[in-house]
C-alpha cells in the first residue's frame, strides 16, 4: 500500500486572489487571541510588506504604515471557510468570485474552498483553470477551488483526478449530491491514492431522503411536509467511513446535521478512521422549529434538525469530534426563494454572519469559550491540507479585527453578498468584523472602520 | 379571530362554535326559495384554483353568491398560472382588483400563508397541499354537531392514508379542539413519524375501532400505489377498509369524499343511515358562508362595521 501522504504526491493546493498591495500597518492596543499560538493580551502588532513583524507594547509604527486604533477590538487568526458556493460559472446573477469572496472577507474570513456544483460543473481542468484566473483576476481573498469527484456530478465515473490535482484543485466533492454507488465512491478512494487531495462528502442516501424537504420529526408531520429523516446522512456516513476506512483513504464529511451521524464518525476517529468533519452555524444555531414559519430561508439540505441534534452538535464541536465550522454559504436569488417551501431551492448564505452569529449563539451564553471558536472557525483548511492562520511573527499577516461587543441587525446594512437569503436575516447579533487582513494585503474594511492616518 | 383562515390554529374554540352556530342560521336561508342574502353585496371573492377540486370549489362558489358577492374563478387551466407566472404575481394582479376575500388552493404546502403575505385581502385555505384543509374540518364539526348535538369527549377514529392527506391534520386539530378524543390508524408506512404531537393517538390496526364513536375514514388516493407504500390495493382493503362488519351499528362514518368505493369504504356502509357523507356534503355550503360571514363581515373584520350599515340602511 502507499502510505504517502496523499497531497505530498502533486503540486500544492492552488489558492488564487487578486493580489493587492501588501500591508504595512500598526494594530495598536487589539486583544490579540491565538488559540495555537496561546495569546491572549491586548497589546500592539506590526504587519510590515504584508507579514507580522512583531508582537508586544508600545510598538514604534514603520514607515508609510497605516496606525489603526483598535482599542476595544480584537484581533484572531483570519476565519477560513472550507464549504463557500460562489455560483461562479452559471450563475453570477446569484454570486459571482468578486462578491462571494467580499462576502468573505466581511465575515472575517482569509481563505475559502468553492464548491464544484456549478453550470458547468467543475469536472475538467479547462474549467478549473478558468476559474483559478478568474479569481487571480478577482477575488479579494485567496480562494481555492475543488472539483467534482464524478463527471457532472452524475455519479458514474471519476473525473480526472490527477490531472486536476496537477491542475490545483483543492479537493473533490459532489456536494450537492451524494455518490449513490458504493463502488463508485470505493474507487474514488482508491483513486486517492495517486491524485492525493481530500475527498469532501455531501453524505445523503437518496432512497430515504426521497422528495423531502425538512427534516423529519414532529414539525414535518404538522405541516404535511415529507421530511428527510437523520438515519439518510448517518447510514450514508456509516457506509463511507467503513469504505475510508478499508481503503486507507482519507475522507472529510460536509455539513454533519443529525446526533447519529456525530455518533458514527466520534466511532469512526476512535478506531482510527482518516475522517474529519464540519457544521455550519445554522445547524449548530437553529433547529426544525424555524419551518413552522415556512420561511425559506430555513429550507437547507442537510435540513435543520431537532434541538437534540443541535445539542450534539455544539458538543461534538467542542470536543473536536467536528473538526471545523464551515458556512456552506449558498446564495439563491430572491425570486426562486420567494416561491412556496417546497418548491424553494435548497440553500441559505452564512459567510457575513458566521461568526457573529456563534458568538451571540455560543460564546455569550457561555456555551462555548471564545478561544474554542477561534480555533474552529480557522480550522476549515486543515482538512485540505492547507497552512492554517498563526498571529506570530514572521508569518503571513491573516487576521481579523473583530469588536466583540458591537449590536447589528442581519440584512440591516444589506449584504456584500448578491444574494439575501440568510437564516438569521433580521436576528440582532453581538460581534462584527470591521477589518480583514488576508494573505498579507487589507481585504475589507467596515465602511464606518476608518483605518487612522499614516505614520 | 385572525384576518385570515390559514389552518385550524388560526381559530379558537369560541371562532369555531360562532362558525358552526352562524352556519346553523344560514342553513335556514338555504331552506327557502330565495337562498340569498346582501351581505357582501359589492364585494369581490376570487376562488384561486391550482389544483382540481369538484365539491370545494363549487361550494365556495355558491356561497360567495349566496352572500351576493361577485365572484372570480381562476383555474390553473387556461389562465397566466399555466403560463409560468409566478404565485407571488398572479397574487399581486388579482389584488389589483381589490377583492375582499381570495380563496386558494394549491398543491403546495404553505401556498395560502404566502398569499396572505401579499395581499390585502382576507385568505381562506381551500387546501394547501398535504398540510391542511380547515374549511374541510369546519364543515365536518358542523355536521357531526347536527347529529350528535354535542362534540365534547367524541371519540374519533381517523383511517387511512395519514401521511399525504391535509384533512387529517385540520381534523386532527379541530376534533381535539372542540374536545373530541383523536386516533389515528392506518398503515405504518402512511402514518407520518412525530403525528402524536398534534395530539392524537397511533394506532396501526383496527381491532380497537369498537371504541369509536365517530370512524372518519380517508380517502386512499389511488396514486399513492404508484409508490410502495402498501403492498397492494387487496390487502388495503383487507386491513384497513371499513365495512358492515367492522362498522358497529352505534357508530357514525363520515368521509371527506370522492369515496373509492370497495377501497376504503364497503358500499354497504356508505349507503347506511350511519354515514353522514351526503350531510358532509350539504354543509360544505353553509360553513364556507359562515367562514366569508366571519373574515368579512363579522366581528373583527377589517371593516365589519361598516358593511353590516350598508346592508342594514339606516334612517335618513
Amino acid at each position: 500500500m502507499n502510505t504517502a501522504e496523499p497531497n505530498n504526491a502533486r503540486a500544492p493546493v492552488g489558492l488564487d486572489f487578486a493580489a493587492a498591495s501588501p500591508a504595512t500597518l500598526l494594530v495598536r492596543g487589539a486583544n490579540v487571541l491565538d488559540p495555537r499560538t496561546g495569546i491572549d493580551a491586548v497589546t500592539d502588532l506590526v504587519v510590515r510588506d504584508g507579514a507580522v513583524a512583531a508582537i508586544g507594547e508600545a510598538l514604534e509604527a514603520p514607515d508609510g504604515a497605516e496606525v489603526v486604533e483598535a482599542e476595544g477590538l480584537h484581533a484572531f487568526p483570519a476565519f477560513v471557510d472550507p464549504h463557500v458556493h460562489l455560483r461562479t460559472p452559471g450563475r453570477e446573477d446569484e454570486e459571482d468570485v468578486d462578491s462571494g469572496t467580499r462576502a468573505a472577507a466581511a465575515g472575517g474570513y482569509g481563505a475559502i474552498l468553492a464548491q464544484p456544483n456549478t453550470e458547468p460543473v467543475v469536472d475538467s481542468a479547462s474549467v478549473l483553470r478558468s476559474l483559478r484566473e478568474r479569481a487571480r483576476a478577482e477575488a479579494r481573498i485567496p480562494t481555492g477551488f475543488l472539483a467534482a469527484i464524478t463527471v457532472g456530478q452524475r455519479g458514474e465515473r471519476l473525473t480526472e483526478m490527477a490531472e486536476l490535482a496537477e491542475a490545483g484543485a483543492a479537493g473533490f466533492t459532489d456536494d450537492g449530491l451524494p455518490v449513490r454507488s458504493a463502488g463508485v465512491m470505493r474507487q474514488a478512494l482508491q483513486y486517492q491514492r495517486l491524485a492525493g487531495r481530500q475527498l469532501a462528502l455531501h453524505e445523503e442516501d437518496v432512497s430515504l431522503s426521497g422528495d423531502g424537504v425538512m427534516h423529519e420529526g414532529a414539525v414535518s408531520a404538522l405541516l404535511g411536509l415529507a421530511g428527510i429523516p437523520s438515519v439518510s446522512e448517518s447510514s450514508q456516513v456509516a457506509r463511507d467511513c467503513a469504505l475510508a476506512a478499508y481503503e486507507d483513504a482519507r475522507i472529510h464529511i460536509q455539513h454533519v446535521s443529525a446526533l447519529e451521524t456525530v455518533e458514527v464518525i466520534a466511532r469512526a476517529k476512535a478506531a482510527g478512521t482518516r475522517v474529519t468533519c464540519e457544521a455550519s452555524p445554522h445547524h449548530l444555531l437553529l433547529t426544525d422549529n424555524e419551518v413552522r414559519t415556512l420561511d425559506t430561508n430555513f429550507k437547507m439540505n442537510p435540513p435543520l434538525r431537532a434541538e437534540t441534534d443541535r445539542l450534539t452538535l455544539v458538543e461534538a464541536l467542542r470536543s473536536g469530534t467536528i473538526d471545523c465550522v464551515a458556512t456552506d454559504h449558498a446564495p439563491h436569488a430572491r425570486e426562486e426563494k420567494e416561491h412556496p417551501f417546497e418548491q424553494a431551492p435548497m440553500g441559505v448564505t452564512g459567510l457575513e454572519t458566521a461568526f457573529a452569529a456563534l458568538h451571540t449563539g455560543l460564546v455569550l451564553p457561555g456555551v462555548l469559550e471564545l478561544g474554542l471558536l477561534v480555533e474552529r472557525m480557522t480550522a476549515g483548511g486543515e482538512p485540505f491540507g492547507l497552512p492554517v492562520p498563526r498571529i506570530e511573527a514572521g508569518a503571513p499577516a491573516n487576521l481579523c479585527l473583530v469588536d466583540l461587543d458591537a449590536e447589528w441587525e442581519v440584512g440591516e446594512p444589506g449584504y456584500e453578498s448578491r444574494s439575501a437569503n440568510c437564516a438569521f436575516a433580521g436576528q440582532r447579533l453581538t460581534g462584527r468584523v470591521r477589518v480583514t487582513i488576508a494573505a498579507g494585503s487589507v481585504a475589507y474594511r467596515e465602511r464606518s472602520f476608518a483605518l487612522g492616518a499614516v505614520a | 379571530m385572525n384576518q385570515h383562515l390559514l389552518s385550524i390554529d388560526d381559530v379558537t374554540r369560541e371562532d369555531i362554535e360562532r362558525i358552526i352556530g352562524r352556519a346553523e342560521s344560514f342553513a335556514e336561508v338555504s331552506g327557502r326559495e330565495i337562498k340569498k342574502v346582501p351581505t357582501l353585496r359589492g364585494r369581490t371573492v376570487i376562488n384561486l384554483f391550482y389544483e382540481a377540486s369538484t365539491r370545494t370549489s363549487s361550494s365556495f362558489e355558491l356561497a360567495a353568491k349566496r352572500l351576493s358577492a361577485d365572484l372570480v374563478n381562476i383555474k390553473s387551466s387556461g389562465s397566466a398560472v399555466d403560463k409560468g407566472e409566478s404565485l407571488k404575481d398572479t397574487v399581486q394582479t388579482l389584488s389589483a382588483y381589490d377583492p375582499a376575500a381570495i380563496v386558494i388552493r394549491s398543491p403546495q404546502v404553505g401556498a395560502a400563508a404566502l398569499v396572505a403575505r401579499w395581499t390585502r385581502a382576507s385568505v381562506i385555505n381551500a387546501g394547501d397541499g398535504k398540510h391542511e384543509h380547515p374549511t374541510q374540518a369546519l364543515l365536518d364539526l358542523y355536521t357531526l354537531k347536527q347529529r350528535t348535538g354535542s362534540l365534547e369527549g367524541l371519540n374519533v377514529w381517523i383511517v387511512g392514508d395519514v401521511l399525504h392527506s391535509r384533512v387529517a391534520r385540520s381534523n386532527i386539530l379541530a376534533f381535539s379542539r372542540m374536545g373530541c378524543r383523536v386516533t389515528v390508524c392506518g398503515p405504518p408506512t402512511l402514518i407520518p413519524r412525530g403525528i402524536e404531537s398534534l395530539g392524537c393517538r397511533v394506532h396501526t390496526t383496527l381491532d380497537d375501532l369498537a371504541e369509536a364513536d365517530v370512524v372518519y375514514a380517508l380517502r386512499m388516493q389511488l396514486e399513492r400505489m404508484t409508490g410502495s407504500f402498501v403492498p397492494s390495493l387487496r390487502e388495503y382493503a383487507a386491513q384497513y377498509q371499513i365495512d358492515g362488519r367492522r362498522l358497529g351499528p352505534n357508530q357514525l362514518l363520515m368521509h371527506p369524499g370522492p369515496v373509492n368505493r370497495g377501497v376504503e369504504l364497503a358500499a354497504e356502509v356508505i349507503d347506511s343511515p350511519q354515514a353522514l357523507i351526503v350531510q358532509q356534503v350539504e354543509s360544505g355550503v353553509v360553513v364556507r358562508m359562515a367562514v366569508l360571514y366571519e373574515l368579512l363581515a363579522g366581528r373583527g373584520a377589517p371593516g365589519g362595521v361598516r358593511i353590516e350599515a350598508a346592508t342594514e340602511p339606516q334612517p335618513a
